[in-house]
């Protein structure tokens, strides 16, 4: 981009009011969110690879650059760490960047400036210089992508105190979730299940869901609690529909914030339920669910009936397109992982 | 040396044909990886100077058309340089002390460090590194402050707001990217502020420094980088970094200015630090430039720059100091009265005392300050509070008195 002080970045015609309902799909809900946080805000501004007259490899921010000018949505130079170092300066100078990593195995050029200053910059000023920064990563398989393009990054930056991450699993969460990250003082890892970027709800914009830091239960159930997030909340509901024809009932928690925790929520569900399996397409040693099983068998552990299970991808890279299937966790490989422990 | 490796493809079988690979009779040595003589196609262009090795004004030649500042800006950077010395002696004898963790000495450097700050207005930002203490110093960081850091207080010890500095960077490169990104806000914001980063000359291979060069041009960004080539990255030579002549050369594969000064000579790196930044003021876009200069002392105290380097080099940088230079022509001038020298004196001493005092202060950290900043109000976890209440119940048993242990579980 050609950043030229003549440029005066159009505003929109305005965010969305609430009107009629409509047929979003993912993408678009994330794509009204920061249209209508960039009317809001004059300080948000929008860069990465592609995302000018292209709209973005996924079309998330399909029709912004026309809306709002070379000066808030821009194509960035091709350099990973670049965007995020850029934002980091931007966000000391008062803007809201929103960036875009184009795939999660390419967010690795910018693992430096997230980890060791996104996350670091608040504590090492004491809290004098805050960044408000989001960093959008469309993560995970099931697209049929070639290698590189399925990662599930989320511990990476899950182990790293400093950010908050999140991941919607539906067009409402990502549009609310979305509006919250922007507004957030602190920088905001904003995950986004590629899988679903095509599901479609009818839904009414501007809408908002619960606290983006907050794990929501979508299926109340007695007999086990699924701890979903991203692309395997949709898993989880089938696993649900199925055990049910089983004569199971299964209660499915779209965790949504990856960090923080929402301990309350989870353990109250696990309390009720006294079994536990956290689902996740990213392989199992040292993974996300690993956190989620040790921390809550240590605050839970005597409401539990069995071990906390973690059914997710296999410790090998993400295979090759024709054998993505056999990686992921299914509904039938859930059930058959709850049918393991002694009922 | 040359080896003549014996050929294991069999370029005239008939493709398909696999012959069983030979091996080599006897492995010879590997290649070294860079080896001398590098091709040096272009000779090393002359240095840009104002004021000569011996204190005289440099010819017009050597001047890339930049005048000499007035005596009074001469003056002033020379006030700076000498009393920004003066700190850094005494830390360096802090740290000898043991009382400071560690710091990285900028001696010999001072008219590179100096130039820097003295050619930022107050609404411009600075970028430094971990080497740049003294720049701090001259933008007005109280040294106690400055030492923070260093002695282990907080990761970084000053108001980075009031005084438009970000904290100094220890990951390489990687503030020369925020500097870019500043720029670019102030930019869009139409306002004049412009950014400054000071980088190694080590720093330079780093990734980071490409994308920020690159950035920043391409933006054109009201940015300033001005490496200090002090020839050593820790004990790696700039030889070993990159086979191109000058950092500065760099530049022009970037599309922007750049200048490989005498970064020695403060007359000439003022100037030059000054003209850039105007001209990024004025929508000019980014400047490179390169302070060719000498790293005097270790890299930090707990280096041993005997294993890497020999002393009659550093020797004959000594015998290129830029305050000595300054002084010269200064005194060459007329412009250095005795009343002024003894002023500058009084001024360093008494900083370096101040300094000395400052380190006798108790530092208060309070320990459980380390859960205060990282997330704002807003975001507070309910999870680190759990931690903070843990580590306040530790420190209140660790206070009561002995025989009460317990008391407070
Ligand atoms: C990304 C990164 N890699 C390695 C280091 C360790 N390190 C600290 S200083 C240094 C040498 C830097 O040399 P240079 O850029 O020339 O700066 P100087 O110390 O000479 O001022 C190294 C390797 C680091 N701080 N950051
Ligand atoms: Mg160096």
């Amino acid at each position: 981009m050609t950043i030229t002080t003549q440029d005066t970045g159009q505003a929109g015609s305005g965010a969305s009011v609430a009107g009629e309902p409509e047929t979003l799909s993912l993408a678009a809900a994330l794509n009204a969110a920061i249209r209508d946080a960039m009317v809001d805000d004059p300080t948000v501004v929008l860069f990465g690879e592609d995302v000018g007259p292209l709209g973005g490899v996924f079309r998330v921010t399909d029709g912004l650059y026309a809306e709002f000018g070379e000066t808030r949505v821009s194509d960035s130079p091709l350099a990973e760490s670049g965007i995020v170092g850029t934002a980091i300066g931007m966000a000391m100078y008062g803007m809201r960047p929103v960036v875009e990593m184009q795939f999660d195995a390419f967010s690795y050029p910018a693992f430096q400036q997230i980890v060791s200053h996104v996350a670091k910059m608040r504590n090492r000023t004491r809290g004098r210089i805050t960044l408000p920064i989001v960093i959008r990563i469309p993560y995970a398989g099931d697209i049929g992508g070639l290698e590189h393009h399925s990662d599930s990054s989320e511990a990476y930056w899950t182990a790293t105190p400093g950010l908050t991450v999140v991941t919607p699993s539906n067009p409402a969460d990502a549009y609310s979730m979305l509006r919250e990250a922007i507004a957030s003082d602190d920088p905001v890892i904003f995950m986004e299940p590629k899988s679903r970027y095509w599901s479609k709800v009818e839904l009414t914009l501007p809408v908002q869901t619960a606290p983006m830091t907050s794990a929501v239960v979508l299926r109340e159930g007695t007999d086990v609690t699924l701890l979903a997030y991203g692309p395997t909340v949709k898993t989880a509901l089938t696993t649900a529909e199925q055990g049910a024809e089983e004569g199971l009932s299964i209660e499915v928690i779209d965790l949504r914030s990856l960090s923080p925790f929402d301990d309350e929520t989870v353990s109250a569900s696990l309390r009720k339920t006294g079994r536990a399996a956290v689902i996740h397409e990213a392989a199992q040693f040292g993974g996300y669910g690993a956190e989620v099983a040790a921390r809550l068998t240590e605050r839970n552990f005597f409401y539990l009936a069995a071990p906390i299970l973690r059914i997710t991808g296999f410790d090998i890279p993400y295979p090759a397109p024709k054998l993505e299937e056999h990686f992921l966790p299914s509904p039938d490989r859930i059930l058959t992982a709850l049918a393991g422990w002694e009922w | 040396m040359t080896h003549s490796y014996p050929m294991t493809l069999n370029v005239e079988s008939s493709p398909g044909e696999h012959l069983p690979p030979v091996q080599p009779p006897v492995q010879p040595p590997m290649q070294p990886l860079a080896q001398p003589p590098r091709q040096a196609p272009i000779a090393t262009p002359p240095l840009l100077r104002l004021i000569d090795d011996a204190g005289h004004a440099a010819p017009a030649a050597e001047s890339g058309g930049f005048a000499l500042p007035p005596l009074t800006t001469l003056l002033r950077l020379y006030r700076q340089m000498v009393v920004a010395r003066r700190f850094e002696a005494q830390v360096t004898a802090l740290t000898r002390q043991g009382r400071l963790a560690t710091y990285p000495s900028a001696l010999g450097q001072e008219a590179c460090e100096i130039a820097a700050v003295a050619s930022l207005a107050p609404e411009d930002w600075l970028f430094p590194t971990y080497r740049d203490s003294i720049a701090l110093l001259t933008r007005g960081v109280p040294p106690e402050q400055i030492l923070a850091s260093f002695r282990g207080d907080w990761h970084s010890g000053y108001d980075q707001q009031q005084h438009r500095i970000a904290p100094q960077a220890t990951p390489l490169a990687t503030q020369a990217l925020h500097a870019v990104g500043l720029a670019t806000a102030a930019k869009l914001k139409r306002h004049s502020t412009v950014a400054l980063t000071l980088l190694g000359d080590g720093a330079t291979s780093e990734g980071d420094a490409h994308e920020a060069f690159n950035f920043a041009a391409v933006w054109q960004a009201p940015v300033v980088f001005l490496v200090q080539n002090n020839q050593f990255a820790i004990s790696v030579p700039l030889d070993k970094q990159m086979a191109c002549r000058t950092i500065a050369d760099k530049a022009i594969g970037y599309g922007m200015p750049g200048y490989y000064v005498d970064g020695n000579d403060v007359a000439a790196m003022y100037a030059v630090v000054t003209a850039a930044i105007d001209r990024a003021r004025s929508g000019g876009g980014p400047t490179l430039i390169e302070g060719l200069t000498y790293r005097i002392e270790a890299h930090t105290n707990s280096d041993d720059p005997s294993r890497y380097r020999n002393a009659a080099d550093v020797d004959v940088w000594r015998g290129r100091d830029p305050i000595e230079r300054l002084e010269k022509y200064l005194v060459s001038e007329g412009a250095l009265p005795a009343a002024e020298r003894a002023d500058i004196t009084r001024e360093a001493e008494e900083l370096a005392a101040a300094t000395r005092d400052c380190m006798t202060r108790q530092a208060t950290s309070d320990p459980l300050e380390l859960f205060d900043h990282l997330y704002s109000p807003s975001s507070a976890r309910p999870a680190l509070a759990e931690q903070r209440a843990f580590l306040a119940a530790e420190l209140a048993e660790l206070a009561a008195p002995s025989t009460d242990k317990g008391a407070n579980r």
